[in-house]
């Protein structure tokens, strides 16, 4: 087992390496200039600029200097905000969006699991159509249309009671996470209803349920312990996927909501081509994604034995 | 959905009542869970960049919330090039001189001023303070302008300061920083050397870039100077105190300030937002968390339907089509610029097309809001009336295309930004020059930074460009098309208007100086130099117990500096 | 026990079967077929597929109107607006009218969707004034609608309207000023009614009339027909979403069925080799799939760069490829793996077959399925993805439309023009809803045993 778990961290390692490398040469190759701006400079003020960031240096330099930072966990200052380490600009910026991606995948997961078990439950009746019905809408509907409307009937809302019951944009309060997390972990949620439900069904029909019942059971008994618990499991395991998907996903709310995470942070970046912070962003998400993946498999391998032995 | 499975299930209503209520429990259980998850994580949040909410005004605390456009990149002035940077400062900064409410100059932390042929004296005031309790001196604007001039700074808005002796050469490297034109007669008096004459420096100095640095501060704060907080001095009628990167700010009044009677009323200011999405800050204006903001076309009927009261104000800069005169292009043909000229009508554009009501036709280079000697420059210098005529826009084609020598015209690069309204434009032009003129022009719609890359390069026929004035005076336009202007991306280069910039930048007479820009406009239309667009502005709504909040043409586009709260009429 | 004789071992006769296979023979595709029409929800997803794609490829053809087209006497204009409109002069500079009879606020002529004219008398105490515009009647919260223009003397007492005129009804209001241009509480308000005009030369222009025809001043004739209505410039909405559905389509089928395709060829070629090969290729693919797919889109895209009056579509198509193969490459080595050990590969190699037909007959065959199925989800994820970089700014290059792009401009309109979200959203989720529903039936159909396919 730990023989394993150092052999997947090795190759996250290299992974890192590897999205570090591909972010630096894409970027490097990057038609124009980030040191442009709206007044023109002069060439001494552009090559102490250049100098200061190192831009004067051969692509290789660059490269290895880079490289060498980035051993030190330092991906340098921002060509924007040029008094701000790109360390720091993560450092105040991805717990935002990690709260934020979070919240929206307990949302989507105890959502899911509990309208797809209602789904199941109340199959062809009324609350099965309703639901359903808003989980065909939670899939086809760009999320970037869902959150400008979620915030257009938030507004309403206020509108209507004559004061904020829910911040329209912002961040920092129980009240102003809700409606964003909630439009970040719906098509998540309106998957894993889906996902639920016909798992719930398979169950169902299953001899064991069948004996059970049978056997005279109590429904409530049956309902949880032979439903619900084997229900539950092919959900389980598509939740690092999700997980993942989630805490990228967050640009659109993050920019509809006004909400300080690190996506927003890099849309603006791309917008300003500040190569550092890019950069920096870049590597940052995929190494953190490649080590959740690991952190997540690890936990497999602890919990369910078969995986174990796969490897 | 793959609901094949043709097992039914027992429609055993005991079964499903019994299962659903447990269900019930286990969502009662989940939400239990979620709100402590959420407490817990608002907790943390509080620590990461929490926005503050309040009220847009908070009468008791006499607080006001606004938003900002975008997280200032650094504080320090002689770096700053950006809106948001050029907002925060000139509500903490105070320069020689100021202006008052109606953006007239008032005096600052001078408290009168002489300026020379050669030169200018500034007389300090003595209860100018830094938010430390030193006095300002002299010094310390010595010293700030030798470091904004100082190659290593790599300050951009250095040109702004090359009326000043020997600056230039300074900012080239060429001399050492301490032969700067400028030097402290004691404490109190500033003594100013020019290059040349510029009877418009009293117009500069309230610029950001002139504003001062304390010397024995800034090398306490070992480079980081403007970074944080607490990592600069103060002289305006507010502080800062508090900066959370990328999420509030915190300007409090500042009791050190010396005008505090006309000047700083309210007692803190949050920017609590920080958004470019105009639609989620006109959500929050209408939700009452910020004080004002400004609105698009778009969302005008809403604002009807609200009741606000919208006002307009101009921004200050205008728009137009820049050509490129370098030799191998076919923009340097005069008849095929002038056919381009005749073949389009700003009015559409701005009536039909952008459709908002705060932007004027563009008609020159020079805006209608810029003074002549006693009156607006447009009416002392009205600019050429233009008609649209596509019949002999046609002609000029034609005889683009003979003097020209080729069968056809090749399509043509029209360079533009990527913002909403700059794309608008493009698409409107590219139909309008098909239609009007059977020309294909292609778009090549570049993110702020390429776009600007491409026009120093060069790489275009025609771009959507703009320009915002730095001072109020016609020469923040008038010198934009001169030879050796960096900003004359379209390398336009003509003797006459090189002479006529000579004379605008050092005659002293108001009148000739004047006359010189009303040649320089006229030159500008019959030479087709550039084709006037649009000048920009906004529409905006505040929130009505604020009183004498400005937007402003030149200096900080939003002005809280007189704003105070009068809830009495509400 | 020992009564039989040879002549109770009749043979039988000839001809008669003893098995009858009851149904005829199908083959898997066949099977699936019929499986597939039996699933209601599939098949009508597949008929909006089909439709889909007439509406992009035929469309076209039966709806001629040029998408790049401006209508700029008709912008914005929800479907089904009345399009009569009255023939007028042509627009001339006006500059007030100083023998103009009656008092207060009043109009010079008609007010049209040309322009209107108005002129006052200066307002008791007033330095200047400003005109505004509204929708509503002036209330007591003095709140007179957009400022349309400053004027800072009394000199000039005049306005010409012309800023996006429609017709209906408008409350224009004169405010006074003081002398440092401060709005006072004297007003005076009237109420217009606007006119849908045009004229002769845009008549023609556009078609409407042909250039002979004898029109006069005050002639009414139709405008033209926009059965969706039109966009900001005016553009037809029918033909924008026809012209959109060719970039968003391409990109969404497009893209999936490139990666798919390499994928597919990666994948059974390292599954085949299998050893260390395999273990090489499969590294290689989990680094790009460790690879942050959005933001390396976006880096991509400014990285790829988008040249003067290219669309940027291809760049996106090739960063979705770049990014994506190694999904299917991973499914379709597992597959290639599994039917290795199946029996029937060794009996056919036993047979003599060489690699290339294993490959071709037997391997790649029994993967199709689960191909298809990936294809069949990987479209909607392509199509949202080209609608989320279009609304970050990051898609396709105008004046190229697509739904995203769309959609995009749709939003900043969203409360005033509803339809110029509704449409493009609509299409979007519709084709979403449509391959997802699909995928569905098919996964069903072929039996197509997968867990995710993330």
């Amino acid at each position: 087992m730990w023989m394993y778990i150092l052999k997947r961290l090795l190759q996250g390692v290299l992974t890192v390496w590897f999205i570090a490398t591909a972010t630096f040469f894409a970027m490097h190759n990057v038609p124009g200039d980030p040191l442009s701006n709206e007044r023109a400079m002069t060439e001494i003020t552009r090559a102490n600029l250049e100098a200061k960031y190192g831009l004067d240096q051969p692509l290789f330099t660059q490269y290895r200097i880079f490289l060498v930072n980035l051993l030190q966990g330092d991906f340098g200052i921002s060509f924007v905000q040029e008094n701000r380490e790109v360390n720091d600009i993560i450092r105040e910026h991805f717990p935002v969006s990690a709260i934020l991606g979070v919240l929206a995948v307990i949302f989507a997961a105890t959502g899911g699991v509990l309208l797809g078990a209602l789904t199941a439950l109340y199959r062809n009746r009324l609350p099965d159509y309703i639901i359903m019905f808003l989980v065909i809408l939670g899939i086809s509907v760009p999320s970037f249309v869902v959150a400008a409307l979620s915030q257009l009937t938030l507004v309403t809302l206020n509108t209507a009671v004559g004061r904020t019951l829910i911040p329209v944009a912002g961040w920092g309060t129980i009240m102003h996470m809700l409606v964003p997390a909630l439009v970040l972990g719906l098509s998540t949620m309106a998957y894993l209803t889906r996902l639920m439900r016909s798992s719930m069904l398979e169950v169902t029909s299953s001899d064991y349920v069948r004996t059970a019942k049978s056997k005279g059971a109590p429904p409530t008994r049956i309902f949880t312990h032979h439903q619900l618990r084997n229900a539950v499991l092919p959900v389980v395991t598509v939740l690092g996927p999700a997980i993942a998907a989630i805490t990228t996903g967050g640009f659109v709310v993050e920019l509809v909501f006004a909400i300080p995470g690190l996506g927003r942070y890099f849309v603006e970046a791309v917008q300003q081509l500040d190569y550092t912070v890019i950069m920096g962003t870049t590597v940052f998400y995929g190494a953190f994604l490649v080590f959740m993946v690991i952190l997540v498999d690890v936990v497999y391998g602890f919990i369910d034995p078969r995986v174990r032995l796969e490897k | 959905m793959s609901d094949t499975s043709s097992v039914t299930i027992e429609a055993d209503q005991g079964f499903t009542r019994s299962a659903g209520k447990q269900l019930a429990m286990y969502a009662l259980y989940a939400i239990a869970f979620i709100a402590f998850v959420m407490f817990v994580l608002s907790i943390a949040a509080g620590s990461a960049g929490s926005t503050a909410t309040g009220n847009a005004i908070d009468v008791e605390n006499n607080i006001i919330t606004i938003a900002l456009r975008e997280e200032p990149p650094q504080m320090d002035a002689a770096r700053a090039t950006d809106a948001s940077s050029h907002v925060v400062l000139a509500h903490v900064m105070e320069g020689l001189i100021s202006y008052d409410l109606d953006g007239q100059p008032i005096p600052g932390v001078a408290e009168r001023w002489e300026i020379r042929e050669d030169g200018a004296t500034f007389w300090l005031r003595e209860d100018a303070l830094w938010s430390d309790g030193e006095p300002v001196t002299a010094h310390d604007f010595v010293f700030s302008w030798r470091r904004v001039l100082n190659p290593e700074t790599a300050s951009q808005y250095a040109f702004i300061l090359y009326p000043v002796k020997n600056a230039e050469a300074i900012n080239q490297g060429d001399l050492p920083p301490e032969t700067l034109g400028v030097r402290a007669a004691g404490d109190r008096v500033l003594e100013v050397e020019f290059e040349r004459p510029t009877p418009y420096f009293d117009k500069l100095v309230s610029f950001l870039t002139y504003y001062p640095t304390r010397e024995d501060f800034f090398n306490s704060t070992n480079g980081r100077y403007g970074a944080d907080a607490d990592m600069m001095l103060y002289n305006g009628p507010y502080v800062l105190t508090e900066w959370v990167h990328g999420s509030t700010m915190r300007w409090e009044k500042n009791e050190l300030y010396w005008n505090k009677e006309n000047k700083g009323f309210i007692d803190e200011i949050r920017t609590a937002y920080i958004t470019q999405d105009i639609n989620a800050k006109l959500n929050l204006f209408k939700d009452g968390q910020i004080a004002d903001t400004h609105l698009l076309s778009p969302m005008l009927p809403t604002a009807m339907e609200q009741r606000w009261q919208i006002d307009r104000s101009m921004d200050g800069s205008v728009f137009y089509l820049e050509f490129n005169h370098r030799e191998d292009r076919i923009t340097r043909n005069w008849h095929f610029r002038r056919a381009i000229q005749l073949a389009q009508d700003p009015s559409e554009l701005v009536y039909k097309v952008l459709k908002e009501p705060s932007y004027l036709p563009g008609v020159s280079l020079f805006p209608a809001w810029l003074n002549g000697v006693s009156e607006s420059f447009h009416k002392e210098y009205p600019p050429v009336e233009h008609k649209m005529n596509v019949e002999k826009a046609r002609e000029h084609l034609e005889m683009a295309r003979q003097e020209l020598g080729i069968d056809e015209f090749p399509p043509l690069m029209m360079l533009t930004g990527d913002t909403p309204i700059s794309l608008l434009a493009a698409e409107y032009y590219q139909q309008l020059f098909r239609e009007n003129l059977g020309l294909e022009l292609r778009l090549d719609v570049q993110i702020f930074k390429q776009r600007l890359d491409k026009m120093r390069q060069g790489d275009f026929d025609i771009v959507l460009s703009g320009w915002g004035p730095d001072y109020n005076d016609v020469l923040t336009y008038g010198d934009l098309f001169s030879s050796w202007n960096l900003q004359n991306r379209g390398r336009y280069n003509s003797a006459k208007m090189d002479s006529w910039i000579r004379v605008a930048q050092s005659e002293l007479d108001p009148q000739k100086r004047m006359d010189a820009f009303g040649e320089i406009q006229r030159l500008l239309y019959e030479d087709v130099v550039i084709i006037p667009m649009y000048e920009r502005g906004f529409s905006f709504v505040v929130d009505p117990r604020l009183k004498d909040f400005r937007r402003r043409s030149v200096g900080p586009e939003v002005d809280y500096n007189f704003a105070y709260i009068d809830a009495s009429g509400q | 026990m020992s009564d039989l004789s040879t002549a109770d071992f009749q043979p039988l006769e000839i001809g008669r079967e003893s098995e009858v296979i009851s149904r005829p023979s199908l083959s898997y595709w066949q099977d699936a077929w019929i499986r597939l029409k039996a699933n209601r929800r599939a098949l009508v997803s597949l008929y909006i597929v089909i439709g889909l794609l007439a509406f992009t490829l035929v469309g076209p053809m039966l709806w001629t109107v040029d998408p790049a087209r401006q209508d700029l006497d008709q912008v914005s204009q929800p479907p089904g607006t009345d399009r009569i409109a009255t023939v007028v002069a042509p627009y001339e500079p006006w500059f007030g009218d100083e023998n103009l009879p009656g008092q207060g606020l009043r109009l010079a002529e008609e007010a049209t969707t040309q322009v209107v004219r108005l002129q006052w008398d200066v307002l008791p105490g007033a330095n200047g004034h400003r005109v505004y515009r509204n929708l509503f009647p002036v209330g007591p919260e003095l709140a007179y609608g957009i400022p349309l223009a400053e004027i800072l003397n009394n000199d000039t007492l005049y306005f010409e309207d012309r800023l996006d005129l429609k017709p209906g009804n408008y409350f224009y209001s004169v405010v006074a000023l003081g002398p440092r241009g401060e709005i006072l509480d004297e007003y005076e308000t009237l109420e217009v009614d606007i006119e849908r005009v045009t004229t002769v030369a845009e008549a023609i222009d556009r078609n409407l009339v042909s250039a002979d025809a004898d029109i006069q001043d005050g002639d009414q004739i139709a405008l033209e027909w926009h059965p969706l209505g039109t966009d900001y410039l005016g553009r037809d909405m029918l033909a924008r979403l026809m012209a959109g559905a060719r970039v968003s389509l391409f990109i969404g089928i497009g893209a999936p069925f490139l990666f798919v395709l390499f994928g597919v060829f990666y994948g059974s070629v390292a599954g085949f080799m299998g050893g260390r090969a395999d273990q090489f290729m499969m590294r290689t693919a989990d680094f790009v799939v460790a690879l942050p797919f959005l933001l390396f889109m976006i880096v991509f895209k400014i990285a790829f760069g988008i040249g003067p009056g290219e669309s940027g579509v291809f760049p996106m198509l090739v960063a979705m490829v770049v990014l994506l193969w190694p999904a299917t490459a991973r499914l379709v080595r597992g597959q290639i793996l599994q039917i290795r050990e199946q029996g029937y590969i060794d009996a056919s190699r036993l047979l003599g077959a060489k690699t290339p037909y294993l490959v071709f007959r037997h391997m790649i065959p029994n993967t199709l399925g689960v191909v298809l199925v990936t294809l069949t989800f990987a479209i909607p994820s392509a199509i949202f993805t080209e609608a989320f970089l279009s609304f970050i700014g990051m898609g396709v290059a105008p004046p190229t439309p697509s739904w995203g792009s769309m959609s995009n401009e749709g939003i900043k309109t969203m409360l005033t023009t509803p339809h110029e979200l509704i449409f493009p959203a609509i299409f979007i989720s519709l084709t979403v809803l449509a391959f997802n529903l699909l995928g569905d039936g098919l996964r069903d159909a072929l039996d197509a045993r997968m867990r995710n396919q993330e």
